[in-house]
């Protein structure tokens, strides 16, 4: 960071912290202390009003990694974080290149896509959940025309499938904003030069759009990764509450459960920590990201 | 273009074609349902909007406590917003225009912040916000006083607001900007002897006025949409946000529970936020795509 420094500054001591204490103040206050709070309670059993707290060491840890419960909330974690990523990115980028081609690059299309990025996560689940409800829901009454019985209500996997729609619809303009943008910068004479030598327009997309687009996609993926892992949380709150059978019990759903409902501080703090882990690891990622783009600059 | 390919352009066109019906379908039926009069009975996908839409619209309107959980939304998403803003550009002018002890202790403070959203520190982070001056009294008690201090931000202003302020990426963004601003600007402004914070109000905050207009419409949305954080710290419903408001009408099974009026309130609690995105879209973009740098 040195060599990206200002060369020339401000004499004080004094007024930098000054400036720097809001956030300083906020940070310590909302974040330093109930993360501390939260490492401490990790490692002790206490009772709902913590009058008495006793030091158990990892044990909440392992209850956490030998509840059956626990890793089925990560395997549906996966799965969902895995589905919306998968269906978002895809249609965001077929979209952008649809795009790109036969409008010609006309911003006409962004106004029509980027709005469902304002609209809540909890919002756009009741939105999706008026399509699929089993009672009125115009497409789930359409699919049982099809001979489909569809009841997100009560059956697991239609549940997901919901979810997975709302939380991928929402994040469709985000990954579109990006690929658009990343297209409008790869310049026309690279393809046009393809296009001479006889490459279709598939092939360029394979051998020219693709690897260029890299960079754009890797940081998109963590992007939606981080989105699905913990932004999601009001659709299924709104939506499934977890449900049918904890079909739908994301991680970051199943730490407020246990957390305010079933006062289990010890296990949610312990979860609170495994997350914690996987934010490190995809901030680093991401940071990866940066310093892989700024090499290629 | 380049060439003819006119089955290309065709799938092209197709795509385009499914993409915008299904980004417009919910939105299209949440307008069907919300035009349907009391009566109505099921609709199916080819039931066309009814003439009830006013109707329905004014009466979630003056619906218990919808104006006022507006108007809480309205004002958390500004506060996030004016918060987070200000306290940012504050800290990214000392990052980067002061050199000072522990410098760099301060900003991997800041750093570091971006790990520990909100999600994973629930339950300690309400323990706060339920007593504020729960750190500080836990501190005292250490050494074996205790005060019975008390100060709760449950269910207030503050406490939706407060707690989500603090923001790693705002401040690297305008740390990003200020490195970029020419040298020559503070040169000019130190002999002129004007003060950092003249130097600061005067010239970088109008240059810094775009980045500023860009991070606003994100950090709206971002306000305006929370759910988790009004969840936990409000119990009575006129102080919460639309959002939850409107999440909590929603009874799953329920047959004979009004969904005309309860589509028209969630068409509500959503136009505000994608107004602001539609019409402000510029900002947004670039706000975006500032994201990524």
């Amino acid at each position: 960071m040195s060599g990206r420094d200002k060369k020339v500054v401000f004499k004080g001591r004094v007024l930098p912290w000054l400036l720097l204490a809001p956030q300083l103040v906020v940070l310590a206050v909302f974040f330093f202390w109930p993360a501390g709070e939260g490492i401490v309670q990790a490692f002790f059993l206490s009772d709902p009003f913590f009058n008495t707290m006793i030091f158990v060491g990892f044990d909440n840890f392992r209850d956490l990694l030998t509840s059956p419960e626990y890793w089925d909330s990560i395997r549906v974690t996966l799965v969902f974080s895995l589905a919306t990523t998968a269906t978002a990115m895809i249609m965001a980028f077929a979209l952008a290149v649809a795009a790109d081609r036969v409008l010609h690059g006309s911003m006409v299309l962004r106004s029509l896509v980027i709005w469902p990025y304002a609209v809540a996560p909890a919002i756009a689940g009741m939105l999706w959940l008026f399509l699929f409800h089993p009672a009125f829901g115009v497409l789930a009454l359409a699919l049982r025309g099809l001979g489909i019985d569809w009841d997100p209500l009560l059956d697991g996997t239609d549940a997901m499938v919901l979810i997975v729609a709302a939380a991928a619809w929402k994040q469709v303009s985000y990954n579109f904003v990006f690929f658009f943008a990343g297209l409008q910068m790869i310049p026309r004479s690279l393809i046009e030069a393809a296009a001479i030598d006889g490459a279709g327009p598939m092939r360029r997309l394979r051998d020219i759009v693709l690897p260029l687009l890299s960079a754009t996609t890797f940081f998109l993926l963590v992007m939606n990764v981080i989105y699905a892992f913990f932004d999601t949380f009001g659709i299924v709150d709104a939506v499934t509450e977890g449900g049918p059978g904890g079909a739908t019990r994301i991680l970051v759903y199943k730490v407020y459960k246990d957390g305010f409902q079933a006062q289990d501080y010890g296990s949610s703090a312990a979860q609170s920590i495994v997350l914690m882990a996987i934010v490190i690891v995809l901030t680093f990622l991401q940071f990866r990201y940066v310093e892989r783009r700024v090499n290629y600059a | 273009m380049i060439e003819h390919t006119p089955r290309f352009d065709a799938v092209c066109w197709l795509i385009l074609a499914i993409g915008l019906v299904a980004i417009f379908l919910p939105v299209y039926y949440a307008f069907v349902i919300a035009s349907q009069p009391d009566s109505a009975q099921s609709l199916d996908l080819m039931t066309p909007p009814g003439g009830y839409l006013w109707e329905n619209l004014r009466a979630a309107w003056t619906k218990d406590d919808l104006q006022r959980q507006l108007l809480n939304s309205t004002v958390m998403a500004l506060g996030i917003t004016a918060g987070k803003l200000a306290i940012s550009l504050l800290s990214a002018f000392a990052i980067t225009y002061f050199r000072f002890r522990f410098r760099m202790v301060a900003f991997w403070a800041i750093f570091i912040t971006l790990m520990l959203p909100v999600e994973v520190r629930i339950v300690p982070t309400f323990e706060v916000v339920a007593n504020v001056a729960r750190p500080l009294t836990s501190i005292i008690s250490l050494a074996g006083i205790d005060i019975g201090l008390n100060f709760s931000m449950l269910d207030t202003y503050s406490g939706l607001i407060l707690p989500l302020i603090a923001s790693a990426t705002a401040t690297f963004l305008f740390r990003q900007f200020f490195l970029v601003v020419p040298d020559g600007l503070c040169e000019a402004a130190k002999v002129d002897g004007a003060s950092p914070m003249r130097f600061f109000f005067d010239i970088l905050l109008p240059m810094s006025i775009t980045s500023i207009a860009a991070l606003f419409v994100i950090l709206f949305i971002y306000g305006w949409n929370q759910y988790l954080w009004p969840l936990l710290v409000t119990t009575q419903a006129d102080m919460t946000t639309v959002v939850i408001g409107v999440a909590r009408t929603l009874p799953t099974d329920n047959a004979d529970t009004r969904w005309n009026l309860t589509m028209a309130t969630t068409l509500l609690a959503m136009a505000p936020p994608v107004l602001v995105v539609v019409l402000l879209q510029r900002w947004f973009v670039r706000g975006l795509v500032d994201q990524e740098k």
